[in-house]
C-alpha cells in the first residue's frame, strides 16, 4: 500500500465484510505532539478476544477463497516502520476499532493519499452503510457524514456517479485544513 | 475562490429529479471491481475511478459499479467482472487504466468481449 488513504480504503471494506452499517474514520494530525492517528470503527460483528489478539497475523483469516490476511498485518508494519502502533479494540455483536498511531513527522511516515477518492469508492461499493469521516489538523476540523446528504436529499441515490463527483470535489475542497 | 459546500448539490439533485422520470433500462450492465487486499495494493481503486469517470464523462445511465472481496487470484489484480443483462459474466485480470477504458468501450458499451484481457467466461464456485 503507498499511502494511508488505501489502508483505509482496505481496512474498511473489512468492516463491511463484518456487516457494518455505520463505519466512522477519523485522521487527526496534531503538529505539537508529532502524532498522527487514525482510527476507524464500525457496527459490524466484531471479533472474540481470542480472533482479535491474533488478527495482525497474517495466516489469521475469516475468508474463504485464501489462506492469508494481510490487511491489517500491512497497516501494523505501517505504524511500526513510523514509531508507532496498532491497537484493536472489539466485542462480538457490538464492533470493532481500530487505532493507528504515527509518529508525525517520521520520515518512513506514509503519506496520507486520497481521501476523497477512499470515501467516494467505498461510498460507490457500498451505498447502503452510513460513512463518516472526521479530519482534524490541531484545532480545524472537517467532518464529511453521508447521512447528512441522506437526511437533506432522501430520495437521490448515493451512489449515482454524478452525486459520487460531487462527493470527490466537495471532500477534496474542504480537507486542507489551514488556517 | 469561496469553498463548495454540501448545499452545492442542490443543483445536481434537482437534476436528478428531472432524469429520474425517464431513466430508462437501469442496470443494462454490471461491473464489478474486486477490491480486497490485493485488489487494492495492485491499484484497483484507479480501476474503479476510471470507470466511474467513464460514466460520468459520457453520461450513462444504465451501468452500475460495485465492488467485491478477494476473488481468491491476488496474483492478476487489479481484476473486474462485468456482467451484461442475459450473458455469461466476464472476468478481466491484469488491468490498467488503458485496458479499462478499452474493456469499457468495447465490452460495456458496445457488447463485444476484449479477449486479450479475459480471465474466465462464466460464472464459477470456490471450493
Amino acid at each position: 500500500m503507498e499511502d494511508l488513504s488505501l489502508h483505509i480504503l482496505d481496512i474498511a471494506e473489512n468492516s463491511i465484510n463484518a456487516n457494518a452499517k455505520n463505519i466512522e474514520i477519523s485522521l487527526i494530525e496534531e503538529k505539537e505532539k508529532d502524532l498522527l492517528t487514525l482510527v476507524i470503527s464500525d457496527d459490524g460483528i466484531g471479533m472474540t478476544k481470542d480472533f482479535a489478539q491474533d488478527v495482525t497475523n497474517p495466516f489469521q483469516t475469516t475468508r474463504m477463497t485464501r489462506k492469508v490476511g494481510l490487511g491489517l498485518a500491512f497497516l501494523e508494519e505501517a505504524t511500526k516502520s513510523a514509531n508507532g502502533k496498532l491497537t484493536i479494540e472489539s466485542t462480538p455483536n457490538i464492533g470493532t476499532k481500530i487505532t493507528a498511531t504515527f509518529q508525525l513527522s517520521h520520515i518512513d511516515r506514509k503519506p496520507i493519499g486520497n481521501i476523497a477518492e477512499t470515501i467516494v469508492m467505498l461510498i460507490a461499493g457500498n451505498p447502503d452503510v452510513d460513512i463518516k469521516y472526521n479530519h482534524c489538523v490541531d484545532e480545524l476540523q472537517f467532518i464529511f457524514d453521508t447521512k447528512d446528504i441522506r437526511e437533506i436529499y432522501p430520495n437521490i441515490p448515493i451512489n449515482l456517479v454524478n452525486v459520487l463527483s460531487f462527493i470527490r470535489k466537495y471532500i477534496s475542497e474542504n480537507i486542507n485544513l489551514k488556517k | 475562490m469561496a469553498k463548495i459546500k454540501i448545499e452545492d448539490l442542490d443543483k445536481i439533485a434537482e437534476d436528478v429529479r428531472r432524469k429520474m422520470n425517464i431513466r430508462e433500462g437501469a442496470g443494462r450492465v454490471k461491473i464489478t471491481v474486486h477490491m480486497g487486499t490485493c485488489g487494492i495494493a495492485a491499484g484497483a481503486r484507479t480501476i474503479m475511478n476510471t470507470f466511474l469517470n467513464l460514466i460520468e464523462l459520457q453520461n450513462i445511465k444504465d451501468v452500475i459499479v460495485t465492488t467485491s472481496g478477494c476473488a481468491g487470484l491476488c496474483s492478476r489484480e487489479p481484476m473486474a467482472t462485468v456482467e451484461v443483462v442475459g450473458q455469461a459474466p466476464v472476468k478481466y485480470a491484469d488491468l490498467n487504466e488503458e485496458r479499462a477504458k478499452k474493456i469499457f468501450e468495447d465490452h460495456v458499451m458496445k457488447g463485444r468481449y476484449v479477449e486479450e484481457c479475459v480471465l474466465s467466461i462464466g460464472s464459477e464456485r470456490i471450493q
